[in-house]
């Protein structure tokens, strides 16, 4: 029998009021893939996190993470079972310093009381701290661990934020825009990184506008348009997909003929 | 010791820790203006059992920090329902309902109040006092402590983070309620006597600005917001009636000039000892602390 896919989303659906913005969507990453999520703005990609994080719930379908539904599942007990994410903004604990942000990342590996209630900020060589701090060198992020995240570029807590998703160590990581707001040197180090991350077991869910940090990443793509899967299929494909570009370009003729899918 | 500096060392006491009641579920990012009436609940449960059971000290303080514990809880589902002003406001409306039943209930003396036959001795205060501060500092440096502050940073974070923000927050609540209620027990036993027009809405006001003013990033915010208000009126009784004025304009400017509080986080980071000395020793050298 062959292995379950990492993600497996079957006939979603979510509607806000009236507003319908996921609309069966259907699609499948398999385990150590590295897909992409991209559509126009308002097309349903951060929704669609939300939905597999579990921030909402969804109205209709499944989600299946690994073989086993989820979708009635709270957000934490998702994360302890492999999911984990980034945000489009940058949401860092403001009054944590840099590595009590990535030590935050490590809750889901605690189990009961006793590592709950060590006093971890009174422990400089306990593992958890040294583990964060080996994660954070280990991305390239030659900083004092104790410094203000306020006081950092923004490049810097782009990445500290991609490290403290991994510190639970998930199977499914879902980043949003990671590569958004940083420079060239810094989006190819990134895309170096996820690789090497991906080689070691890990699959990766990308929603990013930076088209080239997506070919470089991702083997394969799914487009959304207006909460429907318009496309999926090899990253290569994604520019000559008539769907695509009348989704982006903006023709209504095409894009209102239905959800094909070119997969 | 003089009598008069015996005693406001033990108001000292009681202040800290029911600031402490306050700051603990403050850190978790829950208002609670409600603290009179968890203070309440403690002093009054010590009343009853010192007054009504005969029972002795070493039993009615621990059963006053379990009943306010207990309500804490309970109370705590119904206020995590709510958010931000509503919030305050439930927990104010809570500390006005225990009050008002005080003040109306035959079974704990009504308006007329309780009288409280065992003293407690300033040591014992001094060592209670010290006994919750150091077990604030204790869990804001757990993983405990690490999951209520990034609550009270970003709570949508935080739940993405796989914390239970609904336990994290019920446990925060009901340990401030336990403190309050021990400050409540402490103030029944050093003044030997219970009223609830005492536990009013001034009270639950001002133990919020201690921990506010003192600032609540830090364990340290309610020790300097209590150590100050508590002692600043005493220094301005120098000045007559005029103590209240220059209490108000103290607040305000504290207000004006530190929103956040005196004591801030980035300011502990900056004067702690273990920061400075693998600096010092590194300098220069990434790999080198």
């Amino acid at each position: 029998m062959a292995a379950s896919p990492a993600l497996a989303l079957h006939g979603v659906n979510k509607h806000f009021g009236g507003l319908s913005v996921i609309e069966n969507v259907s699609f499948e990453v398999p385990a150590g893939a590295r897909m992409a999520l991209i559509g126009p703005n308002g097309a349903g990609k951060t929704t669609l996190f939300n939905l597999i994080s579990g921030v909402f719930r969804v109205d209709a379908g499944s989600i299946l993470l690994d073989g086993a539904a989820v979708e009635n599942m709270p957000t934490r007990l998702r994360v302890r079972a492999g999911v984990s994410r980034s945000f489009q903004n940058i949401r860092l604990m403001p009054h944590l310093s840099v590595v009590e942000n990535v030590m935050l990342g490590q809750h889901t590996l605690t189990k009961g009381l006793g590592p709950l209630l060590s006093p971890l900020a009174w422990q400089r060589n306990s593992r958890w701290r040294r583990l964060a701090e080996e994660s954070l060198r280990s991305a390239g992020i030659d900083i004092d661990p104790d410094a203000d995240v306020a006081t950092l570029s923004y490049g810097v807590r782009k990445k500290i934020e991609v490290v403290r998703a991994l510190m639970s160590r998930p199977r499914l990581l879902m980043l949003d825009e990671p590569a958004a707001g940083l420079n060239p040197r810094e989006t190819a180090e990134l895309a170096i990184f996820l690789k090497s991350m991906a080689w070691e077991g890990l699959t990766l869910l990308v929603v990013e506008h930076d088209m080239s940090f997506v070919h470089d990443l991702c083997e394969r793509t799914i487009v959304l348009n207006f909460g429907r899967l318009i496309y999926q299929g090899p990253t290569g494909g994604v520019q000559n997909d008539e769907q695509v570009r009348a989704a982006y370009l903006g023709s209504r003729r095409v894009a209102t003929k239905g959800a094909h899918t070119a997969a | 010791m003089s009598g008069y500096l015996s005693g406001v060392l033990a108001v000292l006491c009681i202040n800290l820790i029911f600031a402490y009641g306050i700051f603990v579920p403050m850190a978790a990012g829950q208002i609670n203006l409600g603290g009179a009436g968890f203070q309440a609940i403690g002093a009054y449960t010590t009343a009853w059992l010192s007054s009504v059971a005969g029972l002795q000290l070493w039993l009615t303080v621990p059963a006053a920090m379990l009943a306010a514990a207990l309500i804490g809880c309970l109370i705590s589902f119904l206020v995590l329902r709510t958010r931000g002003v509503y919030m305050v406001l439930a927990t104010f409306a809570f500390g006005e309902v225990v009050a008002g039943f005080l003040l109306r209930s035959d079974f704990f003396g009504g308006a007329i109040g309780m009288v409280v036959p065992v003293h407690v001795a300033l040591p014992l205060l001094v060592c209670c006092a010290a006994a919750v501060l150091l077990l604030t500092f204790y869990l804001m440096a757990t993983r405990l402590g690490l999951a209520m502050r990034s609550i009270n940073d970003d709570e949508a974070a935080a739940i993405v983070m796989g914390i239970n923000v609904r336990a994290v927050q019920v446990t925060a609540f009901t340990v401030g309620g336990a403190f309050a209620g021990l400050s409540g027990a402490l103030y029944a036993h050093s003044f030997n006597f219970v009223e609830a027009q005492y536990f009013n809405s001034f009270l639950s006001i001002y133990v919020l600005l201690f921990v506010l003013i003192g600032g609540a990033q830090t364990a340290w915010g309610p020790l300097v917001g209590t150590v100050f208000f508590t002692l600043l009126p005493e220094v301005l009784r120098i000045s007559g009636s005029w103590r209240f004025v220059g209490f108000g304009v103290a607040i305000v400017l504290m207000m004006m000039l530190r929103p956040q509080g005196v004591i801030t986080r980035a300011m502990v980071q900056r004067l702690s000892p273990r920061r400075w000395a693998p600096q010092c020793a590194g300098a220069g050298t990434w790999h080198g602390g």
